[in-house]
This record gives C-alpha cells, sequence and structure tokens, in this order.
C-alpha cells in the first residue's frame, strides 16, 4: 500500500494508541486494578503497525503473550482490552483471557498466545483455511525470537511453504528471551536466515523504521495474496520494558535502554519522518496525542465501571452452549 | 533444624546432590540468568558452572536431551518454567522417558528429574496454572511427587534425584515463599511414603500439596463442630502409599480427599477409588473429593475464587461424609 499522508497520519495514531495503553496498563498494574502478567509492547510499535496496516479487516492475526500492539493494530477496542485487564464481563474475552489471551475473532484476530511459538501453525492453518475456501485472505503470525528455536516454528513454517500457503511469518526479534540475552542460546543472530531451510523468502527489516516494515510487508503480504506462498520476515527491535513487570532487568544495561529509546524510539523516527515530507503539522500532532490520551482516559473509566464476570461464568464456554452440562461431568445433582 | 522457605529447602537439596554425585546437571530455561523464575537454580551456575545448561525455549529438545544423556550415565534435573509447557515435550516424557526400561527388557534406565512448577500463582489464566499430576500418574513408569511443606521438598527432591527411574516433581507455585523445618543432614523420604500430619479419630482427609495446610485449617475448625479429623499428605502420588491411606480410613470410617486440580479423573479420584476399594466395608458414609470444577483456569480473580478450592470446601465435605 503506497504511502499517503493520511495513511501516515492512522499509523502515527496507532502507534500512540498502543504506547499510551500500554503506559497506562503499566500505572493501572502499579495501582493494582490490572493483575497478572502484562508483557508490554512499547518500543516494538512499528512491527505491528507496519504489518497491519498493510491487511485487510478479514485478514487473520494471530500473537503472542506480548500481544496488546498485534490486537490494537488489527483494530480491536482499547476499551475492550483495558476491561479485558481488569478481569471484567465487558473485556475482549469477558475476562477469562486477561492479557495473554486477548482475541476479537469479529476482527479475525485470532488471538494472542501464552505458549510461545504456539501461533504459527495455526496461522498456516488459517491460510490454509483460506486457500480452501477459495478466498484471498491473508494469514499474519507474530512471535518473538524465542520461538524460532521451537520445534512448532520449524513445522509450522515448513508446512507453510510446502503448500505454499497465503502466510506471513513475522518474528520480532527484540535480542531478549525473557532474562535472556538471545546470543546466550542461539547460533545464528538473523532469524531471517532460517527461510532459507524451507525454500522461502527471508527479509530482515529495521523493525524501529514504520515505513520500512510497512513496505517489507506490503510486499510480503501481496505475494501471499498472489499466490505466491509464505515469507519470514525479522523485524529488528528493542522492548523498551523488561520482559514483564517486576523483571529487574539486570541482563541489560541501563545505557543500552537509554540509547534505544533516545535514538530507535519508532514513534520519534516516524515523526521525524512525517515532519520532513510535511505530512503532519505540530498541531495536528498535539492533536492526535490528544486525540488517544482521551480515549485510553475512557477506556480506564469504562474497565473501573464495568462489571465482573458472575460465578456462572465459571462453567461456560468449556464446551458450546448446548453442551455447557456436559461441562461438569461426574456431578450428580444433589 | 532450621527453617526455611519452600524454595530455598529445593536450592539445598540440589546443591547437596550435586556436590554428592558429580552425574547430576541442571537444564532449563533462564535457570543461569535468572535462577529460574522462582530462584531455585540460583547459586549453581557459580559453583557448578560445567553442569548447568541454560536453553533456548525449546522444551521438546530440553527433555529429550535429559532423557538421553540419562540413559547415557547422567543424571539430569530438567526444570520446565511452567508445568503447562511440559505438553510441549510430552512424547519425550510419555513415549520415551517413560517407556524405555520396559521396551529395552530391563536394559535402560532413565534417572531423571523433571521439575515442574504448578497451580496457580500470580493470576496468569489457562496456560500457566495447570497442574494435571494425573496425566502422570496414569502412565507406567512414571513416578509423581507432590511435597506440601519445605522439609519434604528438601527430602523428596534428594530422593528423586537418586531414583534410577523418572520423577515428575510438582512444585506448587503458591508455596514457593512458605516457610518450615528443613532437618540437617542427608534428609531423605522414600517416594510411596504418605505421611500423618494430624492424627484423628472421626475423619480422614487425605490431602495433595497445598491442600494439606488447607486439610490442618479445616481440622481446627472442624473441632469446634466436635469433629476430630486425621490429615494425610499423600506426597507421592505414584507410587501411592495405599496401606497408610486405607489404614486410617479404616480406623476413622470417613474420608474425604482434597486436591488442587480437577476433581474429574485427577489424582484425587484415583485415591477416591483406591479407598472405595478397600474400605468399603469399613466406610460409614461415601469418599468425597474436594477440587476444581472441570474448567481451564480463567483470568479473572473474580472467576478464580471460585475455582480454587479452599478451606471452607474441606469442612463442607468433612460434614457431608460425617452426615
Ligand atoms: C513453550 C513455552 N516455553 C516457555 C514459556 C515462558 N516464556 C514466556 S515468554 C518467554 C520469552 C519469549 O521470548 P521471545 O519469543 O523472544 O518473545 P519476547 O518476550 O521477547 O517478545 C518465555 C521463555 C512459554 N510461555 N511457553
Ligand atoms: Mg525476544
Amino acid at each position: 500500500m503506497a504511502l499517503s499522508p493520511e495513511l501516515c497520519k492512522k499509523m502515527y495514531t496507532d502507534m500512540w494508541r498502543i504506547r499510551l495503553f500500554e503506559e497506562e496498563a503499566n500505572r493501572q498494574t502499579s495501582l493494582g486494578s490490572v493483575v497478572g502478567a502484562l508483557h508490554m509492547y512499547c518500543g516494538e510499535e512499528a512491527v505491528a503497525v507496519g504489518v497491519c496496516s498493510n491487511l485487510r479487516d478479514d485478514d487473520y492475526v494471530l500473537g503472542t503473550h506480548r500481544s496488546h500492539g498485534h490486537c490494537l493494530a488489527k483494530g480491536a477496542e482499547s476499551h475492550r482490552m483495558m476491561a479485558e485487564l481488569f478481569g471484567k464481563a465487558t473485556g475482549t474475552c469477558g475476562g477469562k483471557g486477561g492479557s495473554m489471551h486477548i482475541a476479537d475473532f469479529s476482527l479475525n484476530m485470532l488471538g494472542a498466545n501464552g505458549i510461545v511459538g504456539a501461533g504459527i501453525a495455526p496461522a498456516t492453518g488459517a491460510a490454509l483455511a483460506s486457500k480452501l475456501r477459495g478466498t484471498d485472505q491473508v494469514s499474519v503470525c507474530f512471535f518473538g525470537d524465542g520461538a524460532a528455536a521451537r520445534g512448532t516454528f520449524h513445522e509450522g513454517i515448513g508446512l507453510g511453504a510446502l503448500w505454499k500457503l497465503p502466510v506471513v511469518y513475522v518474528c520480532e526479534n527484540n535480542q531478549y528471551q525473557q532474562w535472556v540475552p538471545r546470543m546466550n542460546v542461539a547460533v545464528l543472530d538473523s532469524v531471517a536466515d532460517m527461510a532459507g531451510s524451507y525454500a522461502i523468502p527471508g527479509v530482515s527489516v529495521d523493525g524501529q523504521n514504520l515505513v520500512e516494515v510497512h513496505e517489507v510487508a506490503g510486499e510480503a503480504v501481496e505475494r501471499a495474496r498472489k499466490g505466491g506462498g509464505p515469507t519470514l520476515i525479522e523485524a529488528r527491535t528493542y522492548r523498551f520494558y523488561g520482559h514483564s513487570l517486576g523483571d529487574e532487568e539486570q541482563y541489560r544495561s541501563s545505557e543500552e535502554v537509554d540509547e534505544m529509546r533516545t535514538n530507535h524510539d519508532p514513534i520519534q523516527t516516524f515523526l521525524l519522518t512525517m515532519m520532513e515530507q510535511d505530512w503532519l503539522t505540530e498541531e495536528e500532532d498535539m492533536e492526535i496525542q490528544n486525540q488517544v490520551k482521551d480515549e485510553i482516559a475512557e477506556a480506564v473509566k469504562f474497565a473501573e465501571e464495568s462489571p465482573y464476570p458472575t460465578p456462572d461464568n465459571v462453567t461456560t464456554d468449556v464446551l458450546a452452549p448446548e453442551q455447557s452440562d456436559k461441562s461438569r461431568p461426574g456431578e450428580v445433582a444433589r | 533444624m532450621r527453617t526455611l522457605t519452600f524454595s530455598e529447602a529445593l536450592r539445598e537439596a540440589l546443591h547437596e546432590e550435586m556436590e554428592r554425585d558429580e552425574t547430576i546437571f541442571v537444564i532449563g530455561e533462564d535457570v543461569i540468568t535468572h535462577g529460574g523464575p522462582y530462584k531455585v537454580t540460583d547459586g549453581i551456575a557459580e559453583r557448578f558452572p560445567e553442569r548447568i545448561f541454560e536453553t533456548p525455549i525449546a522444551e521438546a529438545g530440553i527433555m529429550g536431551v535429559g532423557v538421553g544423556a540419562a540413559m547415557a550415565g547422567m543424571n539430569p534435573v530438567v526444570e520446565i518454567m511452567y508445568m503447562d509447557f511440559v505438553t510441549c515435550a510430552m512424547d519425550e516424557v510419555v513415549n520415551q522417558a517413560a517407556k524405555m526400561r520396559y521396551m529395552t527388557g530391563g536394559q535402560a534406565s532413565v534417572p531423571m528429574v523433571i521439575r515442574l512448577p504448578c497451580g496457580v500463582g500470580r493470576l496468569l489464566a489457562a496456560q500457566h496454572s495447570q497442574i494435571m499430576e494425573s496425566w502422570f500418574m496414569h502412565v507406567p513408569g512414571l513416578q509423581v511427587v507432590v511435597p506440601s511443606t519445605p522439609g519434604d521438598a528438601k527430602g523428596l527432591l534428594k530422593t528423586a534425584i537418586r531414583s534410577p527411574d523418572p520423577v515428575l516433581f510438582f512444585e506448587y507455585k503458591r508455596i514457593y515463599t512458605s516457610t518450615g523445618e528443613v532437618p540437617d543432614g542427608d534428609h531423605t523420604i522414600p517416594l510411596g511414603q504418605a505421611k500423618i500430619c494430624r492424627e484423628g479419630e472421626d475423619a480422614t482427609v487425605v490431602a495433595i500439596g497445598p491442600m494439606v495446610q488447607k486439610s490442618l485449617e479445616a481440622a481446627v475448625l472442624l473441632e469446634d463442630d466436635g469433629y476430630d479429623v486425621e490429615v494425610v499428605d499423600a506426597r507421592s502420588l505414584s507410587p501411592l502409599d495405599t496401606e497408610t491411606i486405607c489404614e486410617s480410613v479404616s480406623r476413622t470410617g470417613h474420608a474425604v480427599v482434597c486436591g488442587e486440580d480437577s476433581s474429574f479423573a485427577g489424582a484425587a479420584s484415583e485415591i477416591a477409588a483406591v479407598i472405595g476399594e478397600n474400605c468399603f466395608r469399613d466406610l460409614k458414609g461415601p469418599v468425597v473429593r474436594v477440587g476444581s470444577p472441570h474448567v481451564p483456569m480463567p483470568f479473572s480473580s473474580e472467576l478464580v475464587k471460585h475455582v480454587v478450592p479452599e478451606v471452607p470446601d474441606i469442612t463442607e465435605a468433612v460434614s457431608r461424609v460425617m452426615m
């Protein structure tokens, strides 16, 4: 998709929405309103936005434990996502999933995932479904560099390549796997180089640069849609916060983090590009930021005011509703 | 005797065993950089740098390496970061580790320990809160151990490491920080030995993992109702100490079995069946299980509190069997 000022403004807004959503979720965690794990996406915004800006509403996306950005970029509503983090009934998953399991099937966002590498083969399966049904929907799977070590990576991509399925595999190589620097536990720095094993294109891109990600992903999505088969994209990126909340980050220096925040912030980098091209005025920038701030404040208000799920929800959704009686097997009415 | 946390007790067992036997090594994710999420492997890299392996995210690989090294004379202690991820290595556990000795007519030995942090901790929902002890109880060739106190954690881990066969070692996340007395010296506890934690005459509560402490609390409350409750910590689910359990139930005539996992087809079900088969003539009431409903672990705290069994569920169950 060619870059128009309108698209650029939308992408810029989308990146801010992710940034502020995450920072607010972080704040709400410290206040105790959000519980459980919070794997923040800050610093990696250009990857989700750069890829999803090439997708249609009916294209599929599968994510990871760090997927708030993927969900928002695919169009998920921030207020329902915030409510999910609060464990409320109005959340995207009714309070059953939480941060690691946000999904919105109305947008073909088939889910974040608590299991590293678990989305890769299912993304391939969604692509197989598109092919079987004869639609031209594309399937995108985001995953971390850590996932590239799992068998599911090889098996999933192997099948996608074998059947030339319309799928784009997007590795977010942020150089850390929980508390371990990638190169402590990997022999190959570039995940893109692994594409050769499946005879599919492997492309490495600066994940802090929205324009580059958008272009590379655009080509891959188009190739997939036209029947050209999968692409493995490696976006070299960086997470600005720890692995999850409470991480003491002893495995990396604060200088390294400062350097990335100062010189490789995807939002600031893109802002500079837009200013240079006269695609955005300072007033418009402020307007966008304020609009997103208001949206996130509304999201928190919505989450706070929403009710919790009721106890009868514990046993629903185990099986389809008509089967739900069977979700308490072995129990006899007393 | 000293007072240690559950994690400290496990750590001590690992250090002592690694000191004693140089075929023992540790393998798992984040075990060096962070000492694992619960710091159990802390300090091992400094003391035994050649015998600790921090791995990529590759559970099947980790487990398979453990099996092979064990068959070739080593003694691996595998850490799976959350027990849920052991499902990514089920072939290695079930078809490989468990079957080797039998299929080879007794030639192979797979002396490995698989450490499994399990159950609810922080609210991490359905893929980070499972227990599933009974999956492994069902597989011949595997041993399943569930300590409930720091003292037992140390004694059982040491024995598990010395066992010539694979042991699935369940560590409930919620009790890593609990404290308790740990005997000095080379403290070991045989596998397959339950423990009577509290003697009583009216009913037996057989409990697994954190349900032991909750059962002891329930027993105190039940005194007010005039019930004198015996509490038995199963400690080892396979082999299962049917003798201690059935002797206790035959004496009291009432049985409640408590586990934190779903009671449907869970560990508690097997124990209840054993009691039913062996103690039928001494039973004065039904054998009742206390456990979770048969649902994945939800995320919202408001739902979780209706899933994880607590003290009132135990007192209610005891009252019910005593009726
Ligand atoms: C199969 C599996 N093993 C281990 C974990 C625990 N875990 C969660 S996130 C993570 C690190 C993932 O690293 P990476 O894939 O690079 O993603 P990042 O967190 O850097 O975005 C680990 C080890 C898991 N969730 N699933
Ligand atoms: Mg990573």
